[in-house]
């Protein structure tokens, strides 16, 4: 029996549950023995000109070695993403100007962790503070411009140049919603970090970086720090978590190589959390209008998405890559004939936008869900029923979306069923009518949210994958995919070993360096499995057939009457198995001619489109505007499942993350640009006492576009559930005359949202 | 983040605390459990030169029954008093609240003395020791004083304790009545009160309010409304006359005013239930 | 200033700086990196150990406040056992991801497992509010912490 789709425990656990894993912090390498450790002094204003840097104190403060601006270290400026203006470059350290709060603008080194904070403390900068750019309308008007050779605070624009003025002219009914899609910070557990060692003559560096893709730090690294390829090495140790924020490396690092090159001796660095909050790179923000209309029967004709993206201080993939995602799936699961998108990039004085967990989809999601509730609120119908009513039907794929994207395949009203039967739809209108007549102060909603996402978006950069089976036998798998969380470990090898017929235990999955994989994505976009994993599953078939031939030898007969016994993991004759090779024998015949392995690079066609329907039951204190999410209901269908533990893992996460959006988290800036959450105090982050248990229901459509059948599950529950459980809350006070609450949707918006209705 | 350099001094006695105190004075820091302090340490808030551990003093962590009163000892955790049966017999308002004061971890570190001490008015044990007509018991160079707790909290952060002092107990009257009622709202379980409500008593109770000013605050005008016989509703909408609440990130001082009305409505409604 | 703390069953002694915090006494002096840092405000719990048997934020502790104590990390936690049932529970719950919070995790749902030998699932996830995870969504841990507690996790 395969052992893909059934439940396997984590190969990684044991070690990250008895001693914990080993991140960055943890390392005790030789070549970091005697490393100073960075410290980098940032910006507390949003807007300045730097008039002066005085590092003479820093100094001379007890264990400082050195202390280094932007002009002392020679780093090439990241540049800005494609189609930005090279104007908008970020250099890695702020000489001139500081655009936000955090941004670096000098790094201390010292001895001990502890002399850094003390002597970064005492770098004096003179800053000149310049009007501070915050909200998108300030941007747009331009009166202060972050970049003046750039002339605009405009980054990039995309979509229609021109709104069509009749694309709603055969509709009926047509509901406008403007709707803030907030800015958050990923916070991953672990903040960055990174570690640098030279080797003697300076030919070679390695870096331990937590990171989702090694190689991709390494390419960007090299090009900033002038070195030639290969010169750089980039290791990958534990990761404490990413969700798209390390995807890059970031400025800092290239900071902490620069300046272990300039002092010879290696150097570690990790933030502080109160530096990661502002530092490292947020997601969302997006400031959308939304319109959305069609006929009385619950038809939708026609929809349109307007987005002003924030890209913060410096344009990265923010200012082109999430708005052009979130225009993509601007129509979801739904088949409207009339979609109109238009999207602007700004920049602000703020810290730089990238991605986060969804990345540019769970703002689509955002927009067409709401859209949806509002447009059956206005016809009086049943949430549930218009959604049915407009999805695109399971005979139409591959559909072809009028934004020009294809979907795969889907079964969307199935899912719809499936979760409103789970939840016992009639009973929750039941309860929610008698608590309404009763005028409850505990006020029931219930939301739905119907998502199609994008997954593995880069599907043409592919993947690689190389197995190889050693002499004792046992294997090495190694993929360009970088798990931080995700159980590649098991899921890959479970890929081998059903392959193979090799036990778990005896396959290793290396990941995350490049002197070992040199060519690799790494992972984000929920593409791991397939795209990494199919490379995986290629090699290994690859290595079957290589092995099939050897044993044909070996055995001397035909490779056509060559078998291999999964169950044994050994090859014999058809008809003959007691006289059989092993693995580690075949290995060794390879010995003398490249071993026993094959590579693989593997890419699909288009991208895959993982859907699903999720609810959310809310209860709402009327009185004080509370929300509780009291249940949680969801179908995540991402094709065939390798190992339900690892999925339903990524789909509880997700929820959580989007439910946390909904009703808590925001990254909030005064009028000044300067952070108000910029701690794990201040910041919102949900915690378990905030949470129910969720109600998974399994569902699998596979996709033809990889052998394996699957397409990606990281994002898809951070995709749903924000609407969800958004459309739960105004759902739970709809009959309060409340027609929209922005989220997050704290109490005190709810009560807000509650009074102004009243007002009305 | 790390706090900046100190001299850590552990006292072993309360008289060797309090001649440190006297010896290093303004420059000096009390630390307890230090779950106040050195959060504010480590993002450099406070800067103490000295720092004056008296987690050692096992003999002021305590509750007794001292027959009118409880004695509660300034070093008694917030666990200790969540679990003190004598608490929950004879003033079941602080071992409840003192369960909901941070997280677990926090509650084994943290000390009633250093939770008064502090002086934060978005801290829920000041608002209870208030409403309970709490007395707090400092020891310093001149020897012992008692403050009545409407005397100790004074503004922010600021309390009626000298440099050269140490709290050493907490005196709770045992209450005449048996009802008592605790509202504490917050966005997130592990968040400081966006507003709290502390009700000792049931039919003239008193009652107390978490984060509603710079120190917390008897809510009067609802007191005296409920003195007067009047319903818990007419009450309750009284509850933040005369409080000047902070407008903030987690809420506006017009919905902390809501709030206080609503929860000093539901926590009276609490108190009568129990008596 | 000197201090001697008792950590996982072994007396360590060593000269300290007086504001060095436990936590980084435990990774950094005693290279007992099993244990986390994940914020500056008392908020995560990914440093949380036992002291003296209770869980406690190990950031928010000077190591000089635990001079004299017994301190248990989560290296420590199976003592002479390949896994604590506590850690065994995490594993068959999947109850931990990219493992980051995992080690305050565990230490915190077996000091409260010590104090609530059977706890109902509210009280499993108002008892670890203390503690923060981005990966799981709680949803595991909470079974893994309930399924301990049928299995003597609270040793």
């Amino acid at each position: 029996m395969s052992i893909l789709g059934t439940r396997v425990v984590r190969a990684e656990d044991p070690r990250l549950l008895t001693v914990g894993g080993t991140y960055v912090d943890d390392l005790r390498e030789p070549a970091l023995v005697g490393a100073a450790h960075a410290t980098f002094v940032r910006s507390p204003v949003a807007h300045a000109r730097i008039s002066s840097i005085d590092v003479q104190d820093a100094r001379e403060a007890p264990g400082v070695v050195a202390v280094f601006t932007g002009r002392d270290l020679d780093i090439s400026p990241s540049p800005p993403a494609p189609m930005v203006t090279a104007a908008m470059a970020r250099p890695a350290l702020a000489t001139d100007v500081v655009r936000y709060v955090g941004e670096a603008v000098a790094v201390v080194i010292t001895d001990e962790r502890y002399q850094g904070e003390d002597a970064a403390e005492l770098v004096m900068v003179d800053y000149d503070p310049l009007p501070a750019v915050v909200s998108g309308e300030d941007a747009v008007r331009g009166e202060t411009l972050l970049f003046p050779e750039a002339g605009t605070n405009v980054a990039w624009t995309g979509g229609a140049e021109q709104l069509d003025e009749h694309l709603f002219d055969d509709c009926e009914v047509v509901v406008t919603q403007v709707i803030d899609n907030q800015r958050l910070a990923p916070a991953p557990l672990e903040v960055r970090s990174a570690a640098c060692a030279w080797s003697d003559d300076q030919g070679q560096v390695t870096l331990w970086l937590s990171t989702q893709g090694a190689q991709a730090a390494r390419d960007e690294l090299q090009r900033q720090l002038g070195l030639e390829e290969g010169q750089l090495r980039v290791v990958a140790p534990d990761v404490g978590g990413g969700f798209g924020a390390k995807i890059a490396a970031d400025p800092e690092t290239a900071a902490l190589c620069a300046a272990s090159r300039r002092l010879g001796r290696p150097l570690r660095w990790v933030e502080s959390r109160s530096e990661n909050m502002i530092a490292m790179t947020h997601g969302r923000a997006q400031h959308q209008t939304v319109t959305i209309g069609g006929r009385r029967d619950g038809t939708v004709l026609a929809y349109r998405i307007e987005v002003l993206q924030d890209s913060g201080a410096y344009p990265r993939e923010s200012s082109w890559l999430l708005p052009i995602l979130t225009m993509n799936m601007a129509s979801g699961v739904y088949a409207i004939p009339k979609v109109e998108t238009a999207a602007r990039s700004i920049v602000t004085n703020t810290t730089p936008l990238s991605a986060y967990r969804g990345a540019g989809r769970p703002e689509a999601t955002a927009a067409i869900e709401r859209a949806m509730d509002l447009f059956a609120s206005e016809i009086g119908m049943d949430p549930a029923e218009v959604r049915r009513r407009n999805f695109v039907a399971p005979d139409a794929f591959p559909f072809q979306t009028p934004s020009g994207i294809t979907y795969d395949s889907g079964e969307y009203a199935k899912a719809l069923d499936t979760v409103l039967e789970a939840a016992g739809y009639p009973d929750l209108q039941e309860e929610q009518r008698r608590r309404r007549e009763r005028g409850d102060p505990l006020q029931l909603g219930f939301g739905l949210s119907a998502y199609v996402e994008i997954t593995a978006p880069d599907n043409a950069v592919g993947e690689t994958g190389r197995v190889e089976v050693g002499a004792d036998g046992s294997v090495t798998v190694y993929t360009g995919s970088s798990a931080h969380g995700q159980g590649h470990a098991t899921a890959f090898a479970m890929l081998a070993s059903d392959e193979l017929g090799i036990p778990m235990d005896r396959i290793k999955v290396l990941h995350g360096d490049t002197a070992k994989i040199p060519k690799g994505a790494g992972t984000y976009g929920s593409r791991s499995l397939q795209l990494g994993g199919s490379a995986v599953h290629e090699a290994s078939v690859e290595v079957v057939k290589r092995a099939r031939h050897l044993a044909a030898e070996l055995l001397e007969a035909d490779e056509g009457d060559i078998v291999l016994d999964r169950d044994a993991g050994r090859w014999h004759v058809k008809g003959a198995p007691a006289t059989a090779v092993s693995w580690g024998e075949l290995a060794q015949q390879a010995e003398g001619d490249g071993g026993l392995a094959a590579d693989s690079d593997f890419s699909e066609e288009r991208p895959t489109f993982p859907f699903g329907v999720h609810l959310a039951v809310v209860e709402v204190d009327v009185e004080t505007g509370a929300v509780r999410l009291v249940r949680f209901v969801s179908v995540d269908d991402a094709g065939r499942v390798v190992n339900p533990v690892l999925t339903e893992g990524q789909r509880h996460g997700g929820i959580a993350q989007g439910a946390a959006q909904a009703l808590l988290e925001h990254m909030v800036y005064d009028a000044d640009g300067n952070p108000q959450t910029g701690n794990l105090a201040d910041y919102a982050f949900i915690t378990a006492a905030e949470l129910p248990s969720f109600e998974l229901l399994p569902m699998e459509t596979a996709t033809p576009l990889n052998p394996l059948g699957v397409k990606g599950i990281g994002e898809a529950g951070t995709i749903g559930s924000t609407p969800a459980v958004q459309n739960a809350v105004v759902n739970a006070i709809t009959h309060l005359g409340v027609r929209h609450v922005d989220m997050p949707a704290t109490a005190q918006r709810v009560w807000a949202a509650i009074n102004e209705a009243k007002e009305r | 983040m790390i706090p900046a350099p100190f001299a850590y001094r552990r006292a072993g006695s309360v008289d060797e605390a309090l001649s440190l105190l006297a010896e290093h004075g303004d420059e000096a820091k009390v630390l307890a459990g230090g779950h106040s302090l050195l959060p504010l340490m480590k993002l450099r808030l406070a800067v103490p030169e000295v720092v004056v551990d008296v987690g050692r003093l096992q003999d002021l962590s305590y509750v007794r029954d001292e027959g009118d009163a409880i004695a509660v000892g300034a070093l008694t955790r917030h666990r200790d008093l969540e679990t003190s049966d004598l608490l929950a017999r004879e003033a079941p308002l602080l071992s409840h609240a003192a369960g909901f004061v941070g997280d677990p971890q926090v509650r084994h570190r943290g000390t009633l003395g250093g939770s008064l001490v502090h002086g934060d008015p978005a801290s829920d044990l000041p608002a209870v020791v208030l409403a309970m007509g709490g007395t707090l018991v400092a020891r310093g160079p001149r020897g012992s004083r008692e403050i009545p707790a409407a005397d100790f909290f004074q503004s922010l952060f600021e309390t009626a304790m000298e440099p050269d002092e140490l709290l050493t107990e907490v005196r709770i009257p045992k209450p005449q009545s048996r009802g008592w009622g605790f509202e504490k709202f917050n966005q997130r379980a592990i968040d400081w009160a966006t507003v709290g409500v502390a009700v000792s008593g049931d039919q003239r109770p008193a009652i107390a309010l978490v984060n509603m000013g710079g120190t917390p605050l008897r809510a009067t005008a609802a007191e005296q409304a409920l003195a007067d016989g009047g319903s818990v509703a007419d009450a309750a909408a009284l509850a933040a006359d005369g409080t000047e609440p902070p407008s903030d990130l987690s809420a506006s001082a017009d919905y902390r005013r809501h709030l206080a009305r609503v929860l000093v409505r539901r926590a009276v409604e609490d108190a009568r239930g129990r008596a | 200033m000197q201090v001697t703390i008792r950590v996982n069953g072994n007396n360590t002694t060593h000269e300290i700086e007086d504001r060095l915090l436990l936590v980084h006494y435990l990774r950094d002096v005693l290279g007992l990196t099993g244990t986390n840092i994940g914020c500056d405000t008392t908020s995560c719990g990914a440093c949380t150990v036992h002291l003296n048997g209770e869980s406690v934020k190990s950031c928010t502790m000077l190591a000089a406040q635990a001079d004299g104590a017994e301190v248990t990390t989560i290296e420590g936690l199976a003592g002479s056992d390949e896994m604590h049932p506590m850690q065994r529970a995490f594993r068959e719950n999947h109850g931990l991801q990219c493992g980051f919070c995992t080690p305050g995790m565990v230490m915190a749902a077996v000091g409260l497992l010590r104090e609530q030998a059977n706890p109902t699932e509210e009280q499993v996830r108002s008892g670890l509010e203390g503690n923060l995870c981005r990966c799981t969504g709680y949803h595991n841990i909470v079974q893994a912490v309930l399924a301990a507690a049928k299995e003597g996790g609270a040793r």
